[in-house]
């Protein structure tokens, strides 16, 4: 429209008019050229230091206190003064309205690209992958985790500090465990959360947990009162959500530690979707930072060699190394998203004839924005590489499978290549590594003993005989029996139901001795 | 739609410090054995400059349930030359972890940087400086409180009279308010008048001087001054610390690591409360030599011994170097307690002549041999000399270590036994 034609900077310094500029430029790029639907946004210019702290923080503006932060803080800060790490170049958070916080090192260059990737290309994904939208409350999060970071100094003053570190550590261990898997249970509301925490504070102060009163307490009529199915089923068992078992039927935890496992459920579901999405959330910040900045300089506004500075970084981010090379350490989320997307560019705009063999649907039909824009909104990783990894990307990138079997004497066994037998195979076990229902182990509560001494059953289910790592699962279930203040037992079976293992762990009583 | 910037770099509070100050706390016996463990390494004067320790992040780490071993499917990038079906050899057990296991690994153990309040704290904490002492540390820098000139506002306690009648004068003169003579004066006059019309302008004249000094008060408001005191920082005193110690062949490497340690605590102590502190180093034989701090602990010498000799060093230099009057002066003696019997007498002199009047603490350690026991230990020649001193008054301390773990109840007892001193004293 206007100022076309016109650098947007020159050099490598930035001010805040620059950004402003930076801003508007990329934003007429992404609204009325890539069709994207932002949340509003905000940038905040920090400083080295802080971006330390937001990573030592999950990335969060504000949080609770915990010395685990700091443990991460030290060490990354140690990392970084050796050198041994870069910063990321930038951190955007997933709330309405979206912020992206841009380090004050950046060149001019730099903020551009941070500015396409994190408050389009991210803030885009967020707002419109249906993952986002279902388990997260853009809305609500900020006042959230201020609620909740009040919410703990609060308890650190009412109860101790130690206490409420023994409950965190405990619930942080069980924080993979915390999540609802499967939508539908209610939409997540997390203002509404805040005011609840208040009733409910009020309320369970008075009250007790009814389940419990239905415990008889003499020996002679002590089974059978509640026949198994009932008992499981008003503890809503089998039940994979620990920390949300714990928070609603652990006989004899404080209210307020009862909240300390809600927020932190809650912060672990709303990260959830982030795991879930790796590649395609990176992938799509690629490749809208890629179009924006390569639309500016057809457009002249940046010059030949702040392109050149950018397709250098773009090129550093999206690097593959091979399973060979010493950097390698797995899929570059950012290179793999970043391929498939610019392949499904070309498979919609200029197919080959394999390509309308795979994809009759998107093969052809001429309108990348669209197409990709509908991919973002509808899929996860694993869906969206079983669907969409191309054979000619699978060559692209050399991909071969392996199967390590301990029984096999002979060693690794090359299961399947980039050829016409293997590319089903390959893009079906690429989407498996990125399936969190495959990665996490599976542990369910599965009943407990109100009869007897309110042992609290688990199961692990084994899937292809990969175990519990044991000296973590004893701590992890030393803190379970801290919460349960009853013993707590795991068993661990393979998918014939047949015991392979069994751990049993005693309530220290710290965790209660608030 | 405008895009909202902030620019943050501002914002004062780190949210790292709090969880910083938490990991340290959390933390604290892994950085403490750090600490100390560095602290056997470096230089008296280094303790105080803080720095990297190592922490191993055992039991530090968070425990997650984790997944390991079993049939394992990956698919990796980079095929050059495998086809279907080929059978590869298993990598070392050690280089074949997963990209979690790797990521993990890095925070095992790591080294970070501590702040010199960091390090001298956990330095100090590590021996559990008990309260008193705190308050003591705490008092580093008193602030001290001097006049500075007057004010136009303050409080009733700080008027200063004269200030305020000399300038209320002066405004009564500047405005010649009329003095009380003069009126009276007229008033006398008045009584004695008989003439009408002279009457009638005396009273005016009267009236007038009467309306004029109600006009102009005694004192105004605006006259009344106050003191004004600004804060200064009070200087704060210089420390001289004299190490003695004996360096005969029968001192092992063990009791210098001893004497090391105590100067150690008693250098960080002073360090806290005096701006200014001086170490000398005086080592002795059957004499006695000014030395640097390696050479001190470190370097090789032998001879007989000699205890006079190191007193008459240190007063020595006292006189060249340290005025009494301008510093502040500790001695610290460390020594197997052997002398030489005919030395005995000159170092009683010395002492209750020379040494102790000028002061403030003179602390003897006897240190022993590792694993003895201090209370087994048989008073040495030199422990009965000093504490023959002792009972007719000198203000002398003196123990006996044998472990590095006494070093600091020590230290404490020295410390507490000195100020209970003072007080009797006072």
């Amino acid at each position: 429209m206007t100022a076309t034609d016109q650098l947007l900077f020159q050099g490598a310094d930035w001010d805040f008019r620059t950004l402003q500029r930076i801003c508007d430029a990329c934003e007429q790029v992404a609204r009325d050229e890539l069709g994207l639907d932002v949340y509003p946004n905000q940038i905040e210019v920090i400083t080295a230091e802080q971006m330390l702290d937001a990573y030592s923080s999950v990335g969060m503006p504000l949080f609770y206190k915990h010395w685990s932060f700091g443990k991460h803080f030290a060490f990354q800060e140690a990392s970084y003064r050796k050198g041994l790490m870069g910063l990321a170049y930038e951190i955007v958070i997933n709330s309405s309205p979206c912020i992206s916080y841009l380090m004050e090192e950046n060149t001019a260059t730099m903020q551009t690209l941070v500015i396409a990737h994190a408050a389009f290309g991210h803030n885009h994904f967020f707002k419109n992958n249906y993952l986002f939208k279902q388990w997260t409350d853009a809305d609500g999060i900020l006042d959230y985790l201020e609620f909740a970071k009040r919410y703990v100094a609060h308890c650190e003053e009412r109860h101790g500090r130690l206490a409420v570190e023994h409950t965190l550590d405990a619930a942080h261990a069980l924080m993979s465990h915390g999540i609802d898997r499967y939508p539908g249970k209610k939409s997540l509301d997390l203002r509404a959360e805040e005011k609840r925490a208040g009733r409910r504070r009020a309320h369970e102060e008075s009250a007790f947990n009814d389940l419990w009163r239905t415990v008889p307490a003499g020996k002679v009529k002590s089974d059978a009162i509640l026949d198994i199915e009932r008992r499981r089923q008003m503890l809503g068992l089998p039940q994979e959500n620990l920390l949300y078992f714990l928070e609603k039927t652990a006989p004899r935890l404080r209210p307020w530690q009862r909240e300390i496992l809600r927020i932190v459920r809650h912060i672990a579901q709303y990260f959830y979707p982030q795991s879930q999405t790796k590649v395609m959330n990176e992938g799509t910040a690629t490749y809208v930072h890629y179009q924006i900045m390569s639309r500016l300089h057809q457009q002249g506004r940046l010059t030949d060699g702040n392109f050149l500075e950018f397709l250098q970084s773009h090129t550093n981010v999206v690097f593959q190394p091979e399973f060979d090379d010493p950097r390698y350490s797995g899929f570059n989320p950012y290179a793999l998203g970043f391929a498939m997307m610019q392949d499904i560019e070309r498979i919609v705009t200029n197919p080959e004839a394999e390509d309308h063999e795979w994809f009759p649907d998107i093969a052809g039909k001429g309108d990348a924005m669209g197409v990709l824009r509908d991919i973002w909104a509808n899929y996860r990783d694993e869906s969206f590489i079983s669907q969409f990894m191309s054979p000619r990307l699978m060559r692209h990138f050399r991909l071969f499978h392996l199967h390590d079997d301990p029984e096999e004497r002979g060693g690794i066994l090359v299961d399947a290549i980039h050829n016409e037998r293997g590319y089903r195979r390959l893009r079906r076990e690429l989407a498996r590594q990125y399936d969190v229902g495959f990665i996490d182990a599976n542990i369910e509560v599965v009943d407990v003993d109100l009869a007897g001494d309110r042992r609290l059953m688990l199961r692990h289910t084994v899937v292809k005989g990969a175990q519990l790592s044991e000296a973590d699962a004893k701590r992890v279930l030393q803190h379970l029996a801290d919460l349960w203040s009853y013993d707590v037992s795991l068993v661990e079976t393979d998918g014939a139901g047949k015991v392979m293992k069994e751990y049993v762990a005693n309530p220290r009583n710290i965790a209660v001795a608030a | 739609m405008a895009i909202h910037i902030v620019d943050r770099r501002l914002n004062p509070g780190s949210k790292s410090l709090e969880n910083r100050q938490r990991f340290l706390r959390r933390a604290k016996a892994l950085v403490q054995g750090a600490v100390k463990k560095s602290s056997q390494d470096r230089d008296i004067k280094d303790v105080l400059e803080g720095g990297e320790v190592s922490v191993p992040i055992d039991g530090m780490d968070e425990p997650r349930f984790r997944r390991e071993g079993g049939t394992r499917d990956m698919v990796l990038p980079g095929n050059k030359k495998f086809v279907e079906g080929d059978i590869l050899p298993r990598p070392s057990p050690s280089g074949g972890k997963g990209r979690g296991a790797g990521e993990g690994d890095s925070e095992d153990t790591f080294r970070f940087v501590l702040s010199r309040d960091e390090f001298v704290d956990l330095f100090l904490d590590d021996l559990e400086l008990p309260d008193l002492a705190k308050r003591k540390l705490a008092e580093v820098e008193s602030q001290g409180i001097r006049r500075a000139g007057y004010t136009t506002s303050g409080s009733p306690a700080n008027i200063s009279v004269s200030r305020t009648v000399s300038r209320a004068l002066a405004r009564r003169v500047a405005l010649r308010r009329p003095r009380p003579e003069v009126l009276a004066a007229l008033e006398a006059e008045l009584k004695d008048c008989s003439d009408e019309a002279r009457r009638a302008e005396l009273m005016a004249e009267i009236e007038a001087l009467k309306a004029k000094i109600r006009r102009i008060p005694f004192i105004d408001p605006i006259d009344i001054r106050y003191r004004r005191f600004e804060t200064v920082p009070k200087p704060v005193a210089q420390a001289v610390m004299f190490c003695l110690m004996d360096v005969s062949g029968s001192m092992t490497e063990h009791m210098k690591d001893l004497a090391k340690r105590f100067y150690m605590l008693l250098y960080v102590f002073l360090k806290r409360r005096y701006r200014h502190v001086e170490i000398v180093f005086i080592r002795h034989t059957d004499r006695a030599e000014e030395v640097d701090e390696q050479t001190f602990f470190y370097g090789p010498a032998s001879g007989g011994t000699l205890v006079s000799s190191a007193l008459q060093a240190m007063h020595d230099i006292v006189r060249s170097r340290f005025r009494p009057d301008d510093w502040n002066i500790y001695a610290a003696q460390a020594s197997d307690g052997d002398n030489s019997y005919a030395d005995g007498e000159v170092t009683s002199r010395l002492l209750t002549d020379k040494i102790l009047p000028v002061s403030q603490f003179f602390a003897y350690l006897e240190v022993g041999q590792e694993n003895g026991l201090s209370y087994e230990m048989p008073n040495s020649s030199l422990w009965t000399l000093y504490e023959s001193l002792r009972a007719s008054g000198a203000p002398l301390s003196m123990r006996k270590v044998n472990e590095r773990s006494e070093i600091f109840p020590v230290f404490h007892d020295l410390f507490k036994r000195r100020s209970q001193q003072e007080r009797n004293a006072s």
